[in-house]
């Protein structure tokens, strides 16, 4: 068994809170300045010119890129041969409501959906945990704004809808989000499993890099044939035409019931914020 | 060329402005959010004072980060509008001329532009930083207990925005996507 100590994850979730908000990920950044290299419309170009012009700031000033700084999606694998002192719920949370204090970002948590108090903190994170094998603990913070979120969606298919099906699903729901969610947008689509699993893996389906496609062939292609369709829509950067509505579209899969075709769609924006740590 | 637009916007200016014209804003502009909209509207609804005057006026829809030492304001981009639908036609009969945000307006927003002469601007969504730069002061005004959503006089010089819907109705996210997909035939 291997200690880790509540207190160092508090510490880490705290700096991965203020890191992913300030600065994004070098792969989302590239691929924002190809896409501006291949965006054909001047329109679009200028808006993307903007958006790289924005995160540069961001990095410069050590400021958040965006002012929805979102709720704390928090993912942790813990390794079965870990062992936590302290309370791991209250550590993450005090982890967030350090993050967002010291960092200067939003706090955007309401205490209930219906009575709408502003929980002052950034708190409760929305935690995940995954046990796997050794003695290691991985945790990444996603920081999750919700122009965005606002726009995501699920469907529960029929088996005879098949691939087509999911294509038209992923493709309608980006059309009608339109200028909504701030495109370029990232779309995470989970396939599969259950109604809540297919959400969950829509939104892991977002920490995956934007350069990195489904190891599974048949995924990675259709990832592309998707992002290309989307593409087409028109949409473009902010909703004022382009071709530059998406920058990645990630997927992933799960066994399903034989009665079933789930299809979660979660959607980010160009603003896509993930930050990993291994202790 | 982008069009100079010194607040406060009258209905007569705001009705000379086309969808697609990009302008930059310099004055004093509001913020508001849905939660401050509520309150707004209660107020109206009451027939009380509101801590603001709208007539002729501009609300960015926006909540802020915080600031950092030396900052007027923190990040400060635009959030989705179609949040402050149910609230916007109200403040339009009040004779508010300008809404700053993001994203698709309900008809019944649309058709309070045209009649009392108002505009929708985009700012660029997910572009704090930068827009944060054209803020020079921000000071509450109403409803601290609301943090970010609270009410917020904000002077700003030169904010870029462009017109997405004008006071005729005419839809920047229409007719821009339409363009460039014709350009491609």
């Amino acid at each position: 068994m291997r200690e880790i100590s509540a207190s160092l994850i508090t510490e880490t979730v705290k700096e991965l809170c203020i890191d992913a908000n300030c600065h994004l990920t070098g792969d989302i950044k590239e691929c924002i300045s190809n896409c501006r290299k291949n965006e054909p419309w001047p329109q679009a170009q200028e808006i993307l010119d903007r958006i790289i012009e924005n995160y540069e700031i961001a990095d410069e000033k050590n400021q958040s890129v965006c002012q929805d700084t979102g709720v704390a999606c928090v993912f942790l694998k813990i390794g079965q041969d870990v062992h936590i002192s302290g309370d791991l719920t209250e550590a993450v949370n005090e982890g967030v409501r350090q993050g967002y204090t010291e960092g200067y970002l939003r706090k955007s948590v309401v205490r209930d959906p219906l009575d709408r108090v502003n929980t002052g903190d950034n708190t409760p994170a929305m935690l995940y945990t995954e046990i796997v094998s050794g003695d290691k603990l991985e945790i990444t913070v996603a920081p999750k704004g919700f122009g965005s979120e606002n726009m995501s969606k699920i469907a529960m298919l029929r088996p005879s809808d098949g691939l087509e099906g999911v294509k038209n699903f992923v493709c309608k729901t980006v059309e009608e989000a339109g200028p909504n969610p701030c495109p370029p947008i990232v779309v995470g689509v989970g396939i599969g499993g259950t109604f809540d699993k297919a959400a969950y893996m829509a939104k892991k389906a977002l920490l995956r890099p934007v350069d990195e496609r489904n190891e599974k062939p048949f995924y990675a292609k259709l990832e592309e044939e998707l992002l290309e369709m989307i593409n087409s829509l028109g949409i473009g950067p902010q909703g004022f035409g382009g071709r530059t509505t998406a920058l990645a579209v990630n997927v992933e899969y799960f066994p399903t019931h034989i009665a079933g075709l789930p299809v979660a769609v979660n959607i980010n924006c160009h603003v896509t914020r993930h930050k990993s740590k291994t202790l | 060329m982008s069009i100079a637009i010194k607040t406060p916007l009258s209905q007569e200016d705001a009705r000379k402005l086309k969808a697609g014209d990009s302008c930059l804003i310099s004055g004093v502009i509001y913020t508001a959010r849905d939660a401050a909209h509520k309150r707004l509207c209660e107020l109206v609804a009451d027939g009380k004072e509101l801590p603001l005057d709208v007539k002729d006026a501009i609300i960015y829809f926006v909540g802020p980060t915080p600031a950092k030492e030396g900052q007027a304001i923190g990040s400060a981009g635009p959030t989705t509008s179609y949040r402050m639908d149910a609230y916007s036609p109200t403040l339009i009969a009040e004779g508010l001329t300008g809404m700053i945000g993001k994203g698709k307006r309900g008809p019944e927003v649309i058709d309070a532009m045209k009649k009392h002469g108002a505009v929708y601007f985009g700012a660029i969504g997910g572009c704090g930083a930068l827009l944060s730069k054209c803020i020079k002061k921000a000071e509450v005004i109403a409803y601290e207990d609301l943090g970010a959503e609270a009410i917020r006089r904000l002077e700003v010089e030169d904010f870029p925005v462009v017109v997405i819907i004008d006071s005729e109705g005419n839809n920047l996210y229409e007719t821009g996507k339409k363009a460039y997909l014709d350009s491609l035939k």
